[in-house]
């Protein structure tokens, strides 16, 4: 299996909490939220640190850098195998994600790899990652 | 055993909102919980049970566990009886206190009929919309959107175990093999043959690293459990299985820092064993959740039949074959052989525990003496966002 994984990524829901994530994304933008009260970043963005639960929660802009966690490739799909994968941001939060343009066999945890934005059908672009 | 005087109300709070086109359904739950803690003078880390109706979005009581980062809940109800499932709960949050299942339980409730919000009972799967915004699980525009299914998301959990412990393909057939083994002499199993190692390992890849053998069947049915008290219990004919410990417990993404090589049974099932006061050495049969193999794996870890990251070397060898093996498990063939009605595999587990202290299993699995046994499961995702339930049982007399 050499050839490179793609997967058409549906909009996702847009909620009040989530809308200043995926406005960013518009704009090229990836956004992490962090706590001003307690200094950590969490994944996924709310509104109420999930650590010290203070509503003190700020966007920041993310490089989107990061190391392969976990994956798994599903390997029968209407649109192909495509790789389930939780990455492991510089910034500390594992995100839930698609890894693409890598070939199945290439895939490896610990692998570098950075965000970016796949626009998506009637919604605003979602953050996958690629081969860094 | 009454309520009476068991446990007091020490914490209220309403929402000063009447109309919040500005909040989510999730923020007003976790501002209402904040409010509740306040006013009682306790913290969010001071919870250890959760209550929650179909007003909460997501997946039963998880999404909102997850939302507010509550990492010591030990004990959950959602029961959805409409309006008054909140006056309910504090019936059911005053037994588990006198119960001692929980110190300090947390109800909430909250919505937006206003703005477009979803009607409680709206599923995990996104729901309806306001002007043009979701209000659905507070996760799903992060994680649904990225074709996760049990195959791939158990798949994760394996493939992260293999690299942290060197658990091996081969090793994780060992559980179907053992499963297969019983599975032949059960009339009613929905896959009947012996497998082999080999057969496992070649068999089609699903999703890496589980193949076709790792995954548990897909079958319709159903079951029933009939729980009573002791005075009826003596009054009946049938063998009398005591129920001697339960415990339960959440596992979540815990905003980010989470950890896919171990469940929630690191939590459930010391709180079940205190209970009962026995021992995983004590344990002469075990039913194990096993929507995949990895399942099993992780579950036997976290229960502590092994220590963690040995699991592999456990289960290898026919371990848990009943006759041959140091546990046996899964007698009646399983969700991995036998039977998963409707994705569900929990019921089962209890039915086949209760078969095997009544004496009653098939005699080519039966295992001797079974006086003791335990039920575990994990349902929703394994390591994230899943409830683990555990039960130990023993034969009276």
């Amino acid at each position: 299996m050499s050839e490179l994984m793609t997967r058409p990524v549906p909009a996702p829901a847009v909620t009040l909490e989530n809308k200043p994530f995926f406005d960013a994304a518009e704009e090229g933008k990836f956004l992490i939220k962090r706590c001003t009260a307690c200094g950590e970043a969490h994944w996924y963005p709310r509104s109420m640190c999930p650590f010290c639960h203070s509503d003190k929660t700020v966007w920041e802009e993310s490089a989107g850098e990061g190391v392969v966690y976990s994956f798994s490739i599903l390997r029968k799909s209407p649109s192909g195998p495509y790789a389930l994968a939780y990455v492991t941001l510089a910034e500390g939060p594992n995100v839930l994600t698609n890894v693409v343009d890598v070939a199945p066999d290439d895939l490896k945890i610990g692998m570098k790899v950075k965000v970016k934005l796949q626009p998506t059908e009637g919604g605003p672009p979602v953050p996958v990652f690629t081969p860094a | 055993m009454s309520i009476k005087g068991k446990a007091y109300l020490m914490g209220a709070f309403e929402h000063p909102t009447r109309d919040a086109p500005d909040k989510t359904t999730a923020q007003l739950h976790a501002e209402c919980a904040k409010g509740a803690l306040e006013d009682a003078g306790l913290g969010f880390d001071d919870v250890d049970a959760y209550f929650c109706a179909g007003d909460a979005p997501g997946f039963g009581a998880m999404s909102m566990i997850d939302y507010m980062g509550l990492k010591n809940v030990r004990h959950m109800d959602t029961t959805e009886t409409g309006g008054s499932s909140y006056i309910l709960h504090v019936g059911h949050a005053a037994q588990a206190i006198a119960a001692g299942k929980c110190q300090v339980a947390l109800i909430t409730l909250a919505g937006r009929p206003r703005n477009g919000g979803n009607r409680p009972g709206a599923s995990m799967a996104g729901g309806a919309r306001g002007p043009g915004l979701s209000d659905g699980p507070p996760e799903a525009g992060f994680e649904s959107i990225y074709g996760g299914s049990t195959h791939n998301t158990y798949g994760m959990c394996a493939m992260r175990h293999m690299y942290e412990y060197g658990t091996t393909s081969e090793q994780l057939a060992w559980i179907k093999v053992a499963a297969s083994h019983h599975a032949q002499w059960n009339e009613h199993a929905f896959l009947k043959s012996v497998v082999t190692v080999e057969d496992v390992v070649n068999s089609r890849m699903i999703s890496d690293p589980l193949h076709l053998l790792d995954c548990c069947v897909v079958t319709d049915g159903g079951g029933a459990l009939i729980v009573t008290s002791p005075e009826i219990a003596k009054s009946l004919k049938r063998p009398k299985v005591r129920v001697l410990g339960a415990g339960e417990a959440p596992k979540v993404q815990q905003g980010g820092k989470l950890d896919l090589t171990y469940s929630g049974a690191v939590w459930s099932g010391p709180r079940a064993f205190e209970e009962a006061g026995v021992t995983p050495a004590d344990i002469k049969y075990a039913s194990i959740y096993d929507s995949f193999t990895i399942t099993v794996l992780m579950q036997l870890e976290d229960l502590g039949f092994c220590k963690k990251g040995e699991g592999g070397k456990f289960v290898a060898d026919g371990n848990l074959i009943s006759g041959v093996g140091k546990l046996p498990f899964n007698t009646d063939g399983g969700g991995l052989c036998n039977n998963h009605p409707t994705n569900r595999g929990g019921i089962t587990k209890v039915i086949e525990a209760v078969r095997q202290l009544r004496g009653e299993a098939h005699p080519k699995v039966q295992v001797a003496n079974c006086d003791l046994a335990l039920a575990h499961g994990t349902g929703g995702s394994l390591g994230v966002r899943h409830g683990a339930a555990t039960l130990i049982m023993e034969r009276e007399g």
